[in-house]
């Protein structure tokens, strides 16, 4: 790693504050490896190291932005003055402005392992080879795989403001992941796996490969089913991305422009009571954990909805300050290329009492959902329209029965919401931000043939 | 960017631990956006990118580092991690020659970004806003974000090859956010190219601002989408997400190379109507995908992958080309110097075919009209596809009826290739981006209207 002081760079760049201005600046460095395993050898091995700045000045109720993606000072200085010049295009907003401190401490919680920085690359290529050749052994109908990669990444971030900021941060995450190809006959399905963990002697490749080869064996033999509507039942992974889709109804920022279901609303009924959603970035079991937020903030742990009510939203410092609220520590952006947003890190669902063989039983019939694809593409946070293609397998009788494939299932949100019939207990953390847990809901359009 | 002989240089250290193919990738890329939001103007954003990436092959190995230091000793030290990473041992000096190469450039820029005042740009986000607003009282909310990039690449490898390309590409994007009594809808229209400012003497942005509010507004009246399957048909443009999600990722060689796709094997087969002639085409234009050498210093070019139905070839990129001792089709694109480059598409469209659109439409007795599309994803192993309508209709007795709400499509890409049954003689095309392992490239599609006898449509209707 280059070993610039992230935390001394941002406050020399927050030094060169100009008379009348406010200046932020937000440095992160990180070091990623990827390894790619195929046919029992090395298909591609990357290491890199990337690291880069970005600067907002607000100046007049003006704010400008600009980044640089190295730490070069000459650079840095005209990324400062390229900020600068672009704050005199923004519209005068009297709510411009940077985070301050609020005396709100940071959780005691260190997601760094030396462990991963130490690890030796030859480790890293042997997991990569480990993970694919399990996968291959596991059932003879796995005849190939797709994918079979172990990737860690280090990472550090600081950030500093004339508003009194100081704050960094570091983390290291590893994982395996492995998609697997099933042959039977004519047919080929494919199945995911993965492990993941804050140090590599925490991943379960074992875990990794008898997931892979079990989701893409199940889906053989599977068909188009006929149009209906059903009980359906996510997996902890398609949970995870729908807890995603609906917290950008849940920021700040939408409810202040106009793009949430959820604006008004504080307060209300908008789901069955067996729901409690919290975002808290503090529980250091969540892959998108950290002490601070993206200016800077202490994180906390936030109640989105409490048994069905709508119990708060996400903000930011601007979000809060246009809200008469303060900002809830959910400053989130895209790298040193971003300015700060909103948004969630660490979403989870109270966990229910039973697990989801449990769940199948008790609810008898329906469609457990093991993947789904077009998340992004038919649904919407803002309309809350919601349609996805999904693979998975009819549930009969309590059990997991025929595979089925090509078919969508769609509702809307806000009915979702109202139809969740029961939360699992098998809530695992997942690389992201959510947790998943086998969520069921009653009432959705099973559409195939 | 790089010298000469300092690229020279370099490239014989990746060699030195015996790889047999090294290769430098160069970038420099400034951008800037400016984003208008909820009645002003939020931000103006510039970014610099700067860095290469170095790769050496070893056989069946790839080994890739990075660096933003653009000096010779930061080159090296990345060659000399990228050779350590391809596992060599011992391979000696190889020199290298090089020969630089000006392709053609599909394109002149007329008018660099850079150049132009930043209040111009904001002036385009004001008239916009306005005429978005303009629609109607239910418009209560309006995005609108202005775009543009110059990517300058330089690409050094161990055959001797030595290329530069400098790509522009300019976007413009609004989203309108419309209230009624059924809640809230959205409208989206985004153009782009590879050009410079001087795309606005072309685009209209209030037109653009207008069409998305249009989109909004219709979107209220919609009713829920059906479920089951019905006769689709496309209109000429968005319709194009189709064939990338249908067959494009599926005649990647890379995922054929490993048996995920169901296009394998299939070289001379029928795989699609006769009604359909498709193409990748990386010179096409000022199209958003277009480009003059590719991210393997490879020069773009039109390839046919499906003529009149037949399967006629798959794309390549280096890596792979070499592996079957055929030449690359100039496809081998990645996000930035820090990604390895893969297969990737470039402006993919099926060509224009003998039917009248609106007749098409009449002879539908019952189906869907989709007007616009947002996107789409596929598994290339199994086929199955989908893409979402953002604005489509029903169609009754031939005629376009009311607007049915966002919903995805479902379908099996080999299947619905077949269940093509009409091709009509107009064509356009959209722009969008592309995502493949975590990297999205600038990517476009076209066709002509067209219809799908039979898709699975994924709504609610009972």
């Amino acid at each position: 790693m280059s070993d610039t002081d992230l935390l001394g760079l941002v406050e020399r760049v927050v030094g060169w504050v100009g008379e009348g201005e406010a200046v932020e600046a937000y440095t992160a460095r990180s070091r990623h490896t990827e390894v790619r395993a195929y046919e029992g050898e090395v298909e591609s091995l990357s290491s890199a190291e990337t690291e880069g700045i970005g600067i907002r000045v607000i100046a007049g109720g003006r704010q400008g932005f600009a980044y640089a993606a190295t730490l070069d000072e000459a650079i840095v200085a005209e990324t400062l003055a390229e900020a600068r010049d672009n704050a005199t295009f923004g519209t005068v907003d009297p709510f411009a402005g940077l985070a301050a401190p609020d005396g709100v401490a940071p959780a005691e919680i260190d997601l760094w392992h030396d462990e991963l920085a130490d690890f030796p690359t030859a480790d890293k290529v042997a997991l990569a080879i480990e993970v694919e050749r399990v996968t291959r052994a596991a059932e003879p109908r796995i005849k190939g795989v797709e994918t079979a990669s172990y990737d860690d990444v280090s990472s550090e971030a600081a950030v500093a403001s004339s508003a009194g900021i100081r704050a960094s941060t570091r983390r290291t995450v590893c994982s395996v992941y492995i998609d697997a190809m099933a042959t039977d006959g004519e047919q080929t399905q494919t199945g995911y796996g993965y492990s993941v963990a804050r140090r590599p002697g925490d991943l379960d490749v074992a875990k990794a490969a008898a997931d892979a080869a079990h989701r893409a064996t199940r889906l053989l033999g599977a068909r188009k089913p006929p149009s209906r509507h059903l009980t359906v039942f996510f997996d902890p992974i398609v949970t995870a991305s729908l807890l995603g889709l609906l917290s950008r109804a849940l920021s700040g920022e939408a409810v202040l422009k106009g793009r949430s279901m959820f604006a008004d609303r504080e307060g209300e009924v908008v789901g069955a009571a067996s729901l409690t959603l919290v975002d808290d970035p503090t529980n250091p079991l969540a892959y998108g954990a950290g002490r601070f937020d993206a200016e800077g903030l202490a994180t906390r742990r936030n109640l989105l909805l409490d048994g069905g009510v709508v119990a708060g939203f996400l903000h930011n410092s601007y979000t809060g300050r246009r809200s008469g609220k303060a900002s809830t520590g959910s400053a989130v952006r895209g790298g040193f290329k971003g300015s700060p947003g909103v948004g969630s890190r660490a979403l989870s669902l109270a966990p229910g009492e039973l697990s989801q063989e449990e769940l199948l039983a008790t609810f008898g019939e329906g469609l457990l959902v093991q993947s789904v694809t077009g998340m992004h593409s038919g649904s919407s946070a803002v309309s809350g329209d919601f349609s996805v293609g999904i693979e998975g397998l009819m549930v009969r009788e309590g059990v997991a029965a025929e595979p089925v494939r090509e078919a969508t299932v769609a509702s809307t949100l806000q009915r979702m919401l109202h139809d969740v019939a029961a939360v699992g207990a098998d809530q695992e953390w997942l690389p992201g931000s959510a947790a998943g847990v086998t969520l069921v809901v009653g009432d959705m359009s099973l559409s195939g043939s | 960017m790089i010298d000469d002989t300092v690229a020279q240089r370099v490239l014989g250290t990746a060699l030195s631990t015996g790889g047999d193919f090294a290769e430098i990738f160069a970038e420099d890329r400034r951008s800037s956006a400016a984003h208008f939001d909820d009645g002003r103007v939020e931000q103006l954003s510039s970014g610099r990118d700067r860095g290469a990436g170095i790769r050496v092959v070893r056989g069946d190995t790839t080994g890739f580092a990075h660096t933003s230091d653009l000096t010779e000793s930061g080159l090296s030290a990345a060659a000399t991690a990228a050779g350590a990473a391809a596992r060599g041992g011992g391979g000696g000096v190889r020199e290298v020659a090089l020969t630089r190469r000006n392709p053609d450039r599909p394109s002149e820029v007329e008018i660099l970004p850079q150049d132009v005042p930043k209040s111009a740009k904001v002036d385009l986000l004001e008239a916009a806003d306005d005429a978005a607003r303009s629609q109607g009282g239910a418009i209560h909310q309006v995005s609108v974000s202005y775009a543009d990039g110059r990517r300058q690449i330089l690409v050094a490898n161990s055959d001797g090859l030595l290329a530069t390309d400098d790509q522009v590409r300019t976007r413009f994007m609004v989203q309108a956010v419309a209230t009624g009594d059924t809640g809230m809808q959205t409208g989206y229209e985004g153009p782009g190219a590879t050009v410079g400012f001087e795309m606005y003497d072309d685009v209209d942005v209030t037109e653009v601002a207008r069409t998305a509010a249009r989109r909004a507004l219709a979107m209220l009246k919609a009713r829920p989408a059906p479920t089951g399957t019905l006769p689709v048909v496309l209109r000429k443009g968005a319709g194009g997400v189709l064939f990338h999600e249908a067959c494009g990722h599926g005649l990647e060689a890379d995922l054929v190379g490993k048996d995920a796709s169901v296009f394998r094997g299939k070289v001379g087969e029928m795989v699609a109507s006769p009604l359909v002639t498709l193409v990748d085409d990386g010179t096409y234009g000022r199209e958003w995908g277009t480009y003059a050498i590719d991210d393997e210093g490879h020069r773009a070019q039109r390839n046919t992958l499906i003529s009149e139905g037949a399967l006629t070839d798959y794309m390549w990129d280096f890596l792979r080309a070499r592996k079957e001792g055929r030449e690359s089709s100039g496809n081998g694109r990645r996000q930035s110097y820090q990604h390895l480059p893969m297969v990737r598409m470039t402006n993919t469209y099926v060509l224009a075919g003998q039917d009248d659109p609106e007749e098409i439409i009449r002879q539908t007795a019952h189906g869907i009209y989709c007007v616009q599309l947002g996107g789409g994803q596929v598994n290339t192993t199994t086929g199955d596809f989908v893409f979402g309508m953002t604005e489509a209709y029903m169609i009754s007795n031939g005629e376009i009826t009311e607007p049915v709400r966002a919903a995805n499509l479902i379908g099996n890409g080999p299947e619905v290739l077949k269940a093509i049954d009409a091709v009509g003689n107009d064509f356009d095309t959209w722009a969008g981006t592309c995502g493949k392992d975590g990297q999205g490239v600038p990517v476009s599609a076209g066709q002509p209207t067209l219809r799908v006898s039979a898709m699975t449509v994924g709504g609610t209707a009972r």
